[in-house]
């Protein structure tokens, strides 16, 4: 029993520390789980120095690379040149991959697919773009990728909060960057969202689409990982004093689909994205004026103009659960509204009961 | 005992080579051509008849010839070649198929008619699906133009069909084509040597090849041609940036109404004009699902839309900025990297 309890520590340090190293290694981070062992490894380790070499003699050799073994490229680099020293020791290979880049962005030698997704811009820019702001801003933390499929369609369905809806980037930076399978969320969002210039514009370009059974029913059959959050404006807008709740899920609609396709329903809940704009008042009249659904009043909005609009920076968790199977029914079952109630709200309790889980677990909205 | 076919709008280039193509085909006796205008170009054994299909003489040509098939080419977007206003092409499009069908419905000896509409009629509105196959409809009917024409032609079609059950009626929904300047709407743009974008917007476009367009009504005209609405297009779509770097031709992003005063400017100018609902096009876009046409009709596009443009750019050669040289200049830049030897 000793050793049980001891294994899971030394498990946990010798991986915190090893992508502790090649953080500094590398200029990208983004090793999935790191961030959490190696600040729950570091009370431990002065008394239980010895455990890693012990329990690797016993069990498994140590393969050559691991740990110690990332460090010699670094030192086997003689003398760096100045520019070496200056940009790092691959700035070359660097140099010709944006410039590869560059050229096909140029001359448009590019694909993108039917729903206008351009998978390059959004690998090479867009997800370097908000991966600062996942990494180091809401410093997300991820639980449960492995119950997303690692092929074949699924449907994700989240809460939605936060004002703006900064959780959905977040969820699909959570996807591209840790799923093994190097999966693609495909977003389902609001028709203000494709109305909108530019934000249209790169909304089509990172994959999303507009929210209507036509097109989640199109994606789900090519195999897609589709999201959704069926609260819509009602959960992005709510009030700050509403926090958490979640409100109605929609008519159903994604279950509908998820039914006609086969497709696994993966509920995802999202902590953190709440308290980014508290939202205290909302102005019908500017809203209705400017045409949205809702304009936010925050202690900060729009009082101290764009800065403002800086978001607050909390400490995120996103968890997917379970997957609820879809496959099992009947054909005729997508228009059983009894069953879609019944899906939809399993599907729906199932979140809440994350989030109060997670929110139980949580230390303080900031760290 | 071959068929009889009537075709409109003979006097527009891609109608011709319809008509002389479909002389080729064993089943066809005759073929009767009807246009307003004279066609400059060889119709070959096709007999020619001087029509204004507005008019109910057209009833006249139908019995007479004995007509069995009509196709129904005279839709269309952009004026005549020989230079018939806006206001004459929308009454030809409506008022001319009206008068088309109303002559159909008393011709008893008709089996098949068939209508070249486009995939106009779906509109570009950013609140519509990303892809439209042909049981949806648009949440926002076209503004006007050639796509408001199509959709109200397509309704007396579908009048016509319930009239008329035991004649097979056929629409085929076309995506763009890059024909020649004169007869579609984006070749005249894309002939632009700086294109007018709408600033914030990057539309999907799709592209449909002219022999896929004649492949595509010959297959439906085969005695086992299906009945029903098809759309047809080529293979995948093409963001409107990536056309213009591929053509070679510069954007030049202009706020919405902006967009519209120089489409003014160009008509002014005696350029191509930049009708309203090209300039939704240019906003929105739109793709369409072609997975019917294959399943049912049995018809895929032999040309990918990125084929098609690739035509386009052989026929008119690239703008003011190739995309050759362009990737000649990133090359040269990668080409001073040091220590690298291929680039």
């Amino acid at each position: 029993m000793a050793d049980a309890k001891v294994i899971p520590f030394d498990d946990d340090r010798g991986r915190g520390r090893g992508t502790g190293r090649e953080r500094r290694m590398r200029t990208e981070g983004g090793e999935r789980g790191s961030g959490t062992s190696t600040r729950r490894s570091t009370p431990g380790e002065g008394p239980l120095k010895s455990v890693p070499e012990q329990s690797r003699s016993e069990g498994e050799p140590v393969p050559p690379n691991e740990g110690r073994g990332e460090a010699t490229p670094a030192t086997e680099v003689s003398e760096p040149s100045m520019l070496e020293r200056l940009l790092g020791s691959d700035w070359e290979d660097r140099a010709a991959h944006g410039l590869a880049f560059l050229r096909r962005r140029l001359t448009g030698e590019y694909e993108v697919d039917d729903f206008g997704y351009d998978r390059e811009l959004t690998d090479q820019v867009l997800m370097s773009l908000l991966r600062p702001l996942y990494e180091k801003y809401f410093r997300v933390e991820v639980r449960g990728l492995e119950n997303i499929p690692d092929e074949g369609a699924a449907l994700i369905v989240s809460n939605h909060s936060g004002t703006l809806p900064l959780d959905g980037l977040m969820l699909q930076v959570a996807v591209h960057d840790h799923h093994p399978a190097d999966r693609t969320l495909r977003l389902l969002g609001a028709d203000l969202v494709f109305v909108l210039p530019v934000v249209g514009e790169l909304a089509r370009k990172a994959g999303h689409t507009l929210a209507c059974a036509e097109d989640a029913g199109a994606l789900l059959e090519r195999g897609e990982l589709v999201g959704v959050m069926p609260e819509g404006f009602k959960g992005l807008g709510k009030p700050f004093a509403e926090r958490y709740k979640l409100q109605r899920f929609g008519r159903g609609g994604f279950v509908s689909t998820a039914l006609r396709t086969g497709a696994p329903i993966v509920p995802c809940s999202v902590v953190g994205a709440e308290e980014i704009y508290p939202m205290v008042g909302n102005s019908r009249t500017l809203a209705r004026l400017l045409g949205v659904p809702y304009f936010p009043v925050t202690p900060t909005f729009p009082w101290l103009g764009p800065l403002g609009a800086v978001p607050l920076p909390t400490k995120w968790t996103i968890q997917f659960g379970e997957p609820l199977p879809t496959d099992g029914y009947a054909p005729e079952a997508a228009e059983d509204p009894m069953l879609l109630f019944n899906l939809t709200d399993q599907v729906r309790e199932t979140i809440q009961h994350t989030l109060y889980k997670l929110l139980v677990g949580r230390r303080s909205v900031f760290f | 005992m071959g068929r009889v076919v009537l075709v409109t709008g003979a006097a527009r280039a891609s109608a011709g080579a319809f008509i002389r193509s479909l002389q080729d085909s064993e089943e066809v006796e005759r073929v009767v051509a009807v246009d307003l205008r004279q066609p400059v170009h060889p119709l070959g054994a096709a007999e020619f008849v001087r029509l204004d299909i507005r008019q109910p003489a057209i009833a006249g040509v139908l019995a007479g010839h004995g007509v069995d098939t009509v196709v129904h080419l005279d839709l269309q977007g952009t004026p005549s070649p020989l230079g018939r206003s806006r206001t004459a092409v929308k009454e030809t499009n409506v008022i001319g198929t009206m008068q088309l069908l109303g002559a159909c419905q008393k011709a008893p000896a008709l089996r098949r008619l068939v209508v070249k509409s486009t995939t106009g009629v779906y509109g570009s509105a950013p609140r519509d699906p990303a892809l439209f196959d042909e049981t949806m409809r648009s949440r926002a009917l076209p503004r006007g133009g050639f796509a408001r024409d199509a959709v109200e032609a397509e309704g007396y079609v579908r009048g016509f069909a319930r009239r008329r059950p035991d004649v097979a009626v056929s629409v085929l929904r076309f995506a763009h084509e890059l024909g020649s300047a004169r007869e579609a709407p984006l070749a005249g743009y894309f002939s632009l040597p700086v294109l007018p974008t709408v600033l914030g917007h990057d539309p999907r476009l799709q592209f449909v090849h002219e022999e896929d367009v004649l492949g595509a009504l010959h297959r439906v005209l085969a005695p086992d041609g299906p009945a029903g609405t098809f759309n047809i297009a080529g293979d995948g779509v093409l963001l409107l940036s990536q056309c213009a770097r591929r053509l070679g031709r510069p954007t030049l992003p202009l706020p919405l109404p902006a967009l519209g005063w120089s489409g003014a400017a160009l008509r002014a100018a005696g350029a191509p004009d930049l009708p309203a609902e090209l300039v939704d096009v240019l906003t929105h876009g739109g793709a369409v699902a072609t997975g019917h046409a294959r399943e049912v009709l049995g018809f895929t596009a032999r040309r990918s839309t990125a084929e098609v443009l690739e035509a386009f750019l052989r026929r008119r050669g690239s703008g003011p900025v190739p995309p050759q040289r362009l990737a000649g200049a990133v090359d040269l830049f990668a080409g001073l990297l040091p220590g690298r030897k291929e680039g």
